[in-house]
């Protein structure tokens, strides 16, 4: 290997402590072979377990089992557990959360270190050459900034809490090697992701996370539904990639460099608004709706809680879909001179905290309600950068994956408890539906404590660390519509003014809406009376301190977590630390969008958003009150006895249908044409038909004239001949 | 007289190929292919006038050989004809394989 | 080479026997009967013995006479009449019209072919001086101008008939020993 270290003599960073950035990903990838080398030798012991085992009856037959599956609606993803724990869980359990701990104190030092020096410019690592072609170098080199530092000490530091409470959740499942092997992988590819130079690096990781998010998903593969469902990820995933690497396509082709200081500096040369930048940044936001579930294609991120609690935490909540934002705020000198772009940004991302929000009001699925609320929330990151608030979204990021990860690890506590008591009694019913919980709160205090945190802080009550993000975002959209790049650009003919102040009204709406559907989710899973059966209740109790530590960390970030970035009116702390932290990366591309070239700068003044804050306060609270007065978990049924819904409600609860409006408009013309066109026309009918067996039939019916030629007559002989001597002198005659 | 001679060499080499190609006794068509060698023969010794005596030689050549065709062509045609009690060629089909 | 001066009686004899012996030929391929067809094909080699003459090539004419019309016909005549094929009742002969058409086409196709062949493709620079047959023949005699390069150039080929007719006899006498049923 070649070390091209030539670069950054003079940057602040290098011959620091942060020369040893490399050692953050390779951590992780370490575990992962370790893991997955336990995995591969104990492979005789390890396999999908059969998922009616955690009930206590052991299906042989494989004709039960599918009987058996299909009663569980597909939600059975975490109803599972074998008989006793794996054979080498000690040494996993040390190893996977250890390589992530060490990785994050790594971080962590290194983080200390660049708040040490001031630093403006990125500290670039240059390892190798990888793709020397002609004029373009792609290295394999590490960029470290603030923003990817950033991500790394979220994603060090959820995904090693993460890690812990998986030791725990996952105790007792015969992949438990595989399991962590698996997900150290995803850290790895996930820190490639955020540490990555260049475009082609980032796609390593961001193809990586994909990989590990398709084999976590379908964790439990021997389960149809759970197998389907990493498929629809990969594939809609696939998606969006497309538009990545198309976006990957035009800047190579139109600008030559691929890396991130290239591309940036090449930036300030393009045409502002140009159709080559806006087309790109929407390339490339086709590829973020793929990984951060954004309309249309944000399908695949429900379904995607198929595998098991702690992933849904860590990749569907916390870390991998944020990518997406991750990537418009890193493209952000890209985004910043493409106003139309960015209002789409702002647009879908608005539409999709909405339409999400409104499923949400209506999944009876704990982790489904998580799911769809996570799809929203990432919305509002995808408004915050659409508007050109890039910190903003990435506050929201990171807030985002403090409480959505408490909340998913809350609902792996809960389901968790539901399943050992259905396990002791030989239950069969849906661990994860709300209609059989009911009453928790008295059985998981704790966890019932901290999840009030959680969603008081998504649904944005101040002053948890929710609120300062949301608000953040909401007031920066308010305060763009009024003068920016983005008000003056139009979009459908239509000016951005208008379009920000409806994204802004979105994203109030699903504030409301987010306030009302936890509420909601709270209420009918911790309050009222218990569902879950007489016999059960006596073994409902608060998880181990292994899965409940995790979540009382994440509390804390929950609720303290508006710290990192105050806005100026709450003079607690610091003031705005994580804007001017960001100030480096990001700083430039925003202030681009708010001074529009024609626009005379005024700021919100204080009172008015004084008031934004106090619309959003109300309409916060006033959704949890609805929510409080209109639900009554007295009256709810066990999901086995309650009725369908009717009308509007039903829509919801079928997610618009959505899922069937695809199937029947993209995935069965697919397959249709694919059966009947491709297989049956062109596979069975021309190759098959024509070309195989035409070719066969083609010479067999030469060797049929050859046979009849051969008939043994010496006369048929002496004509064939003759034609022969014919044709010879014919030749020799025309010669 | 060159042209003549191949002219009536062409001609009776035609005829003996029709003649193979027309008729079904054994015998006959064996005469017909001695019809065609001697047409051959024939652009032999019209050639060996202008081209020496070398056209000559291979006409005793030729001659040999159909002596000694005659002589093994007629003695199959003689155990054929044992064996089926025809020297038609359409009843002939030993070759078949 | 073509411009040569013929007698009138040269020319006379050249396509009288040229006449006769297409004549005899057709007459040969067209009777059903194998010993009349047999003895039209003697009548042609007779009137190509003729032509052989009439073209300075006296030694082959003889041999034409003795050894086909002499020998090999005599042969043919003899098997003809052993398996006693005389008559044409006991052969079925001649094949439908359409084959006989047919055969016509490509007869008439080959000889088109053959003819312009021969008008077109005849090398004329490797013809040897006007003359050479019959100075060959003065010096050498009918017999010796054959002989010479029969028993030099192609002495091998000439040694190797001996070979072929040797095998040729063996071969008769096998085939045409009659297999004893008690011999096995």
């Amino acid at each position: 290997m070649m070390l091209l270290q030539i670069a950054t003599q003079a940057h602040p960073l290098s011959g620091t402590i942060a020369e040893w950035v490399w050692l953050l990903p390779v951590l992780p990838f370490l575990g992962f072979l370790i893991n997955g080398g336990i995995s591969l030798v104990s492979a005789t012991h390890v396999g999908p377990a059969d998922p009616d085992m955690g009930h206590g009856m052991v299906h042989h037959d494989s004709d039960a089992h599918e009987v058996s599956a299909a009663e569980d609606h597909g939600a059975v993803g975490d109803d599972h557990h074998a008989v006793k724990p794996h054979q080498y869980a000690g040494l996993v359990s040390i190893i996977g959360p250890l390589v992530l701990g060490l990785s994050f104190v790594l971080a962590f030092m290194i983080f200390s270190e660049m708040r040490s020096v001031s630093m403006t410019t990125p500290f670039i690592q240059r390892y190798f050459s990888w793709m020397p072609v002609g004029k373009l170098q792609i290295d394999a080199a590490i960029q470290l900034d603030q923003l990817s530092m950033l991500m790394v000490l979220v994603i060090t530091g959820v995904g090693t809490l993460i890690h812990i409470f998986s030791v725990g959740y996952m105790k007792e499942d015969p992949g438990y090697p595989r399991y962590f092997a698996y997900l150290n992988l995803f850290v790895f590819f996930m820190l490639v992701l955020v540490l990555g130079a260049n475009y082609p690096v980032l796609f390593v990781g961001w193809e990586g996370v994909g990989l590990c998010s398709y084999l976590l998903i379908g964790f439990w593969f021997s389960e149809k539904a759970n197998a389907d469902a990493g498929k629809k990820a990969f594939i809609v995933n696939r998606i969006g990639d497309f538009g990545f690497l198309i976006a990957m396509f035009l800047l190579f082709a139109n600008v030559g460099v691929l890396d991130f200081a290239g591309v940036g500096a090449a930036a300030h040369g393009m045409a502002f608004g140009g159709s080559l930048v806006t087309a790109i940044c929407l390339f490339m936001f086709l590829g973020c709706a793929g990984k951060s579930a954004q309309i249309p294609l944000y399908i695949w991120l429900p379904d995607a809680m198929a595998g098991p609690t702690p992933v849904s935490a860590l990749i569907h909540a916390a870390t991998m879909v944020t990518a997406g934002v991750y990537l418009v705020a890193r493209s952000s000198f890209l985004f910043s001179i493409a106003p139309v772009a960015s209002l789409v940004v702002a647009l879908i991302g608005g539409l999709t905290a909405l339409f999400a929000a409104t499923i949400g009001l209506k999944q009876w699925d704990i982790k489904k309600i998580l799911a769809y609320s996570t799809v929203s929330q990432l919305g509002y990151m995808f408004i915050g950068v659409g508007v050109g608030a890039y910190s903003a979204g990435v506050f929201h990021l990171v807030t985002h994956a403090f409480f959505k990860a408490l909340l998913f690890l809350g609902s792996g506590s809960v389901i968790y408890a539901m399943h050992a008591a259905y396990h002791h009694t030989g239950n069969h019913e849906d661990a994860q539906d709300m209609r059989n919980m009911g009453g928790l709160k008295k059985f998981m205090p704790i966890t019932w404590g901290l999840m009030w945190a959680a969603t008081l802080a998504i649904a944005g009550i101040p002053p948890l660390s929710g609120f300062f993000s949301k608000d953040s975002i909401l007031s920066a959209t308010f305060e763009r519509a009024g003068h920016s790049t983005l008000a003056n650009a139009s979009l459908f003919g239509i000016s951005g003014s208008f379009w920000l102040y409806l994204i802004y009204l979105f994203g109030l709406t699903a504030a409301f809406l987010t306030a009302v559907y936890m509420t909601r989710m709270m209420l009918y899973t911790f309050h009222g009376p218990n569902r879950t059966g007489e016999k059960e209740q006596s073994h409902l109790a608060e998880a181990p301190w292994v899965m409940t530590g995790p979540l009382v960390v994440l509390g804390i970030l929950s609720v303290f977590g508006g710290l990192l970035n105050l806005p100026e009116w709450f003079h607690v702390g610091r003031v705005g630390m994580l804007d001017s932290w960001l100030d480096p990366v990001v700083g430039d591309a925003g202030r681009r969008v708010v001074t529009a070239p024609s626009a005379v700068s005024e700021q919100v003044s204080g009172g008015n958003e004084l008031v934004l804050i106090l619309i959003a306060v109300v309409v916060a609270l006033a959704g949890i009150s609805i929510a409080f007065s209109r639900l009554k978990p007295q009256k709810l049924l066990p999901a086995a006895q309650s009725p369908e819904e009717e009308g509007f409600e039903r829509v919801l609860e079928h997610k618009y249908y959505v899922d069937e409006a695809y199937d029947a408009a993209i995935v069965n013309p697919t397959y249709q044409i694919s059966k009947n066109v491709l297989w049956r026309g062109i596979d069975a009918g021309l190759i098959d038909g024509l070309l195989v067996n035409g070719s066969s039939a083609l010479m067999r019916g030469f060797g049929w004239m050859g046979s009849k030629l051969q008939s043994g007559a010496v006369g048929t002989y002496a004509w064939v001949l003759v034609v022969g001597v014919l044709a010879v002198l014919g030749a020799v005659t025309l010669r | 007289m060159l042209a003549e001679s191949l002219a009536l060499s062409a001609v009776l080499f035609t005829i003996g190929v029709i003649g193979v190609l027309t008729r079904r006794n054994a015998i006959i068509i064996f005469m017909c292919v001695e019809l065609m060698l001697n047409a051959v023969n024939l652009t032999f010794v019209a050639f060996s006038r202008y081209y020496g005596a070398a056209g000559q030689v291979f006409v005793v050549f030729v001659m040999t050989v159909a002596a000694a065709e005659a002589a093994v062509g007629l003695a199959i045609i003689i155990s054929i004809f044992r064996h089926r009690q025809s020297v038609d060629l359409q009843n002939i089909n030993l070759l078949k394989g | 080479m073509m411009g040569e001066h013929y007698s009138l009686f040269y020319m006379f004899h050249f396509y009288f026997f040229g006449v006769v012996s297409i004549a005899s030929a057709l007459a040969f391929v067209t009777r059903k009967s194998p010993v009349t067809a047999a003895l039209w094909l003697v009548n042609t080699m007779f009137s190509l013995a003729a032509l052989y003459v009439l073209l300075d090539a006296q030694f082959i004419g003889v041999m034409q006479v003795l050894v086909y019309a002499g020998a090999i016909m005599v042969v043919f005549l003899f098997v003809v009449m052993l398996l006693n094929l005389g008559h044409p009742s006991e052969i079925a002969d001649g094949r439908g019209k359409l084959p006989v058409f047919v055969a016509a086409v490509i007869g008439i196709a080959m000889l088109a072919e053959i003819m312009t062949i021969s008008r077109t493709h005849i090398e004329a620079h490797f013809a040897v001086p006007k003359g050479y047959a019959v100075t060959q023949m003065a010096q050498y005699g009918a017999v010796g101008s054959v002989a010479r390069p029969l028993f030099n150039e192609y002495l091998l080929a000439f040694e190797l008939t001996s070979v072929l007719l040797l095998v040729a006899i063996a071969g008769a006498v096998v085939l045409g020993r009659r297999k004893d049923a008690n011999a096995r």
